[in-house]
């Protein structure tokens, strides 16, 4: 489906991303930030609002995590029908079919750079690897629910005991964000073919994919070690 | 108008504190041996407290008086000292104020929850499920037989689930509706909560404490009054909630005894 | 550096459909509208009913006309059942912590007046914001519905403790489906909420116009920053609480239920719960929310202070700092709803000296407030009046929290009428004054027109005397012991007590009525008010710097600059004025007057 698409606009290019409602007088303002790493080299200009916005989306997601790890330490202590379940093997397929989505967001951002400055002028190796990362994160998904088969074939369901409720509530949570994360990513090809692709919604989708990876491994490790 | 407010202001501030200056409305006279820890404790806060409301409520009165809807003109003055010796009468003395009455609360606390209970002190366990206490007391042998939960039947009054039958311990248990207990003699209250969230509270006792399900909590006192007084519940329990409470008789021990007998005889 | 551009990309033109412009509007100018709209219908439902709850007090077996048609289970004959009594007291508490005293103060003001005081066009997440709106409505919408299933409401509390409230239909009337119902809606609530908080946060991290740095910014903007900051780790762990009590109920597990509870003879079938969690989950969230409620309403009180009494604060530094500490505290002291509740007593001296060290921060507000007033000019109008009116309301719940800090003495004041007391005086008075005093404020930038001034007045006056009528008196039950949360007094202890509540009632019920000027007031100035200038107060801050209403892009296009921050009051100024407006390049002559 190689697609040769016009050359991006001018303005994708330039820099700073401008707010979404256009005033460019908008923005942290005195927000000195660093060009490419370099602190010598500040700017005095506006830094998307994705930027600092996805971080302060995810600080709510890390404190509802914390809350249901904290739920779960409490209820481990709460009594004595704790049962030990052995997690899934798909699981561990799973954790790396979503770190190598993470590589692959990694690489699809630098073709969509190459791209968008101008040094490639084909979107399709771009929007390839958006795609694969798309296909893991499903894979990731059915991956779940294959695990859910898995326990559900030992007979261990949502209520059977504690530790087979915390699986379940766990997973689908994150899998819910998994979710939220592929519609970001399928909201990213769609601007990118159209050619409105801003690097600052590239850049909170990809932060918040890769946090679902992190997070994931954090859950894995909580599973594993209490569960 | 400003000046309007300002006199509403002391006024209510004045009214307000007419019937506590005048003990109006009083919790029950006291009847616990460390009750008055709490109690000592609790007026020194009321002064405190007293004179921070009323000092509030009459500086601001006098500000609204003084400086509300003036004239134009005129120069307009700072507060002497500025924000600086606001903020520093507010960290030191409120500081020390709130600090001295924390760690002095302490000892209060402590007296009841840190300290166990005596070796003699007679044990009663106290039940709480919708919508009533009931009481248990563990006859001769000094021990309670084990709840059954699952054996429990209002309708044949089987109000703990004891299983005489096969427990040894559960047949000499006497079970009431009312608490008895001798007076100047510390008891031991064990909590077991029936089916959720209820509360144990005696305010002539001094004592409050949540029964929590699942929990064995418990609780240890002395009453030094002879008399009738209510235990109420104050954790919100469900629709019987207002009307669950049972009555807590202080008694000499001679007439203990006699009433011990009496229920044991009618289990 | 980058310019201020003259005109903005045009990437959205105005709104021209009616649906567009009033409906599902992503300006967020109409959101806070629309957030007010819903706090207005659910303080009035709020209010209903309460009014029911202290007829049914004060005169338990009266039949209550018209009740018996809206609830034929709840008051057979028109007289309310307890169960029914314990369903309304819910659903009252549910109502106006959430949807009016969340939503008022932070939704409805802030989402109108955050962008336009940090000089933005709109939020940055414009979409998110109308989906938070929408979200917080469909909350709403579910939490109500919650009267309409067979059973009725749940009737545990907007606390909902466990096991009570895990258990299911066995426990009581509306604790099957109507539990579930509530639950529900406080997650949906959760989500709208946190979309709000994220849009508010990214607009004063980044979206400050040309010289708005954050020492610029006004006192209310940053009320409204770290209410958003609380917002965000507080609702993000309701929600989970919220989805666990669900799972409890719909699916049979046990996070909240022990093994061996008996209902009826009949044994429930969980085990293994935890009952003390549910308390730790929702107090972790319940203390930060309680300072969601308040933190704005305090940034208002200070800002319309300012603004009447034409002078800054003693320094604002100590207000904001003042901010900062109630935040960072708030997630300390969150056990002092637990002291007795079972949970290790060691914890509960621990969680009492936090507890007792927000006195300060809390002291500081209210010596700065009263501090600052010294030696000015105040104008008295209805907004100053509520501002005042909170100061007073403020200390008089505040001081309340001296007794409830402490373990030892709260055994004696644990769940009586003292802790209502308490929590009514600065939520349901002093934080509602903030919303009355930043309406009446506010009221002719949003609508163009003025309040009548004389209806406010008097709506003050009988409110302020009406509500220390009210909720003084629960103190004084309180210590004498008086149980909450009873649907009547039948104890030998507190019938003694039943006339001061009928007084009380009668109190409730009269300013309840009082309300109606208000609301009265409030839609007939807005077809019939004065019509209002672009600066009817001489304030400094942008939200006064455009005709009123503001145009659709807040700034026609063009983004203003700032020269000063927000405090400039009482200054002298060439133009003669004594004040100058952040955006104005005009330079103070000599310092304020007389300093």
């Amino acid at each position: 489906m190689a697609t040769t698409l016009p050359p991006p606009k001018p303005e994708v290019l330039e820099r700073p991303d401008k707010s979404r409602n256009g005033s460019t007088g908008n923005g942290g303002w005195q927000n000195l930030v660093p060009i490419e790493g370099n602190f010598r080299t500040i700017e005095e200009y506006s830094p998307p609002p994705s930027s600092s916005a996805i971080w302060v989306g995810i600080a709510a997601i890390c404190m509802s995590f914390a809350a249901f790890t904290s739920a779960l330490i409490v209820r481990q202590g709460a009594s004595n029908d704790w049962r030990h379940i052995t997690l899934p093997s798909v699981l561990f397929l799973s954790t790396m079919l979503l770190v190598a989505s993470s590589v692959t967001l990694e690489v699809a951002r630098r073709r969509v750079a190459a791209y968008m400055g101008g040094v490639q002028s084909q979107v399709a190796s771009s929007r390839l690897w958006l795609y694969v990362t798309l296909g893991l994160g499903l894979l990731f998904v059915a991956g779940q629910y294959m695990a859910w088969l898995q326990l559900r074939s030992q007979g261990l369901y949502l209520a059977t005991n504690p530790n087979s409720s915390f699986f379940y509530v766990f997973t689908a949570m994150h899998a819910l964000h998994v979710l939220g994360g592929l519609a970001g990513l399928l909201r990213v090809i769609r601007k990118l073919g159209l050619g409105t692709l801003r690097r600052s919604t590239l850049n909170a989708t990809s932060i918040y994919w890769h946090f679902m990876g992190v997070l994931w491994i954090y859950l894995f490790l909580l599973l594993w070690m209490r569960i | 108008m400003g000046k309007f407010l300002a006199v509403t202001i002391i006024v209510i501030a004045i009214a307000s504190a007419i019937p506590v200056v005048m003990h109006t409305w009083e919790p029950p006279a006291d009847i616990s041996t460390h009750g008055h820890l709490i109690d000592s404790q609790r007026d020194d806060t009321m002064i405190e407290a007293g004179v921070s409301f009323l000092a509030a409520q009459i500086l601001l009165a006098i500000f609204i008086w003084q400086f509300s809807n003036a004239k134009a003109g005129g120069k307009t003055k700072t507060f002497p000292g500025g924000a600086k010796g606001l903020v520093s009468a507010a960290l030191v003395l409120v500081g020390v104020e709130v600090l001295a009455l924390g760690a002095f609360g302490t000892k209060a606390w402590a007296t009841v929850y840190f300290t166990p209970p005596a070796a003699d002190a007679m044990p009663i366990q106290v039940q709480a499920g919708q919508f009533a206490f009931y009481f248990r007391y563990p006859g001769p042998d000094g021990k309670f037989g084990p709840i059954h939960p699952e054996m429990i039947n209002e309708g044949t009054q089987n109000l703990f689930g004891l299983d005489p039958e096969h427990d040894v311990e559960s047949r000499d248990d006497i079970v009431t509706a009312e608490m008895a207990i001798p007076v100047n003699k510390e008891v031991h209250l064990l909590m077991h909560a029936k089916d959720v969230s209820h509360s144990f509270y005696v305010p002539a006792l001094r004592v409050h404490q949540d029964f929590v399900p699942g929990l064995d909590l418990s609780l240890h006192f002395t009453a030094t009054q002879v008399g009738k007084y209510e235990i109420v519940c104050s954790q919100l329990c469900g629709l019987g909630h207002y009307n669950m409470r049972a009555y807590l008789e202080v008694m000499s021990q001679a007439d203990f005894d006699d009433w011990q007998k009496k229920q044991a005889a009618a289990q | 550096m980058h310019e201020v551009s003259a005109a903005p990309a045009a990437h959205h033109g105005p709104p021209t459909t009616f649906i567009r412009k009033h409906v599902f509007s992503t300006d967020h100018k109409v959101i806070g509208i629309q957030y007010y709209h819903l706090a207005l219908v659910a303080v009035v439902i709020g209010m209903v009913l309460s009014w029911l709850m202290r007829i049914h007090l004060g005169w338990t077996n009266a039949a209550i006309p018209g009740l018996q048609a809206i609830s034929p289970n709840g008051a057979p004959g028109g007289v309310m059942t307890p169960e029914y009594y314990l369903q309304l007291m819910t659903m009252h508490a549910t109502i106006m912590v959430f949807f009016v005293l969340t939503t008022a103060p932070f939704a409805a003001f802030g989402n109108y007046f955050l962008p336009i005081q940090t000089g933005a066009e709109d939020m940055p997440f414009p979409h998110f914001n109308m989906m938070s709106f929408w979200v917080t409505l469909t909350g709403f919408l579910v939490l109500v519905s919650a009267f309409f299933v067979s059973d009725g409401p749940p009737l545990a509390g907007w606390t909902s403790y466990a096991p009570l409230s895990a258990i299911g239909k066995a426990a009581g009337p509306g604790q099957g489906a109507g539990q579930v119902i509530w639950a529900t809606a406080l997650a949906i609530f959760c989500v709208g909420q946190l979309l709000g908080a994220l849009n508010f946060i990214s607009t004063v991290l980044d979206m400050r116009c040309k010289g708005m740095t954050l020492s610029r910014l006004p006192v209310t903007a940053w009320a409204w920053f770290i209410t958003s900051c609380m917002g965000l780790t507080a609702f993000a762990v309701l929600m989970p609480a919220c989805i666990l009590l669900i799972l409890d109920h719909v699916a049979g597990t046990s996070f909240f239920i022990p093994s061996g509870l008996v209902i009826n003879d009949q044994l429930i079938p969980h085990s293994g719960g935890s009952t003390l969690l549910w308390q730790h989950l929702f107090w972790f969230f319940g203390h930060p929310e309680v300072y969601i409620a308040i933190v704005p309403g305090m940034g208002i009180v200070t800002h319309v202070l300012m603004t009447n009494m034409r002078r800054p604060m003693l320094s604002m530094k100590a207000i904001l700092y003042s901010f900062w500490a109630l935040a960072f505290l708030s997630y300390m002291v969150y056990g002092h709803h637990m002291f007795v509740s079972g949970m290790n007593p060691f914890s509960s001296l621990v969680f009492s000296f936090p507890t007792l060290m927000i006195t300060i921060p809390s002291t500081i507000l209210v010596l700065i407030w009263i501090g600052s007033l010294y030696g000015t000019k105040l104008r008295i109008n209805t907004a100053s009046l509520f501002a005042l009116g909170f100061i007073s309301m403020f200390v008089s719940g505040g001081v309340s929290g001296f007794f409830l800090a402490q373990p030892s003495i709260d055994i004696m004041l644990h769940a009586t009428y003292f802790v209502v007391g308490h929590f009514h005086m600065v939520m349901g008075v002093a934080a509602m004054f903030g919303i009355f005093s930043g309406t009446y404020f506010w009221f002719p930038k949003m609508y163009g027109r003025m309040m009548d001034e004389t209806l406010g007045k008097i709506h003050f006056w009988l409110t302020f005397v009406g509500t220390y009528c009210i909720f003084m008196p629960f103190h004084y039950l309180g210590w004498a012991g008086n149980v909450r949360r009873y649907a009547a007094f039948t104890d030998d202890y507190l019938k003694p007590l039943i006339p001061l509540h009928q007084f009380i009632s009668v109190a409730a019920l009269i300013t309840g009525a009082v309300q109606l000027i208000f609301i009265y007031n409030f839609i007939n100035s807005r077809f019939r008010g004065a019509p209002a200038t672009a600066n009817p107060w001489e304030g400094t801050s942008l939200e006064w710097i455009m005709p009123s209403p503001p145009p659709w892009n807040n700034f026609g296009g063009k983004d203003p600059v700032v020269y000063h921050d927000a405090e400039q009051y009482g200054v002298k100024t060439a133009s003669g004025a004594d004040y100058i407006m952040q955006n104005s390049p005009e330079q103070a002559v000599s310092g304020a007057d007389g300093d």
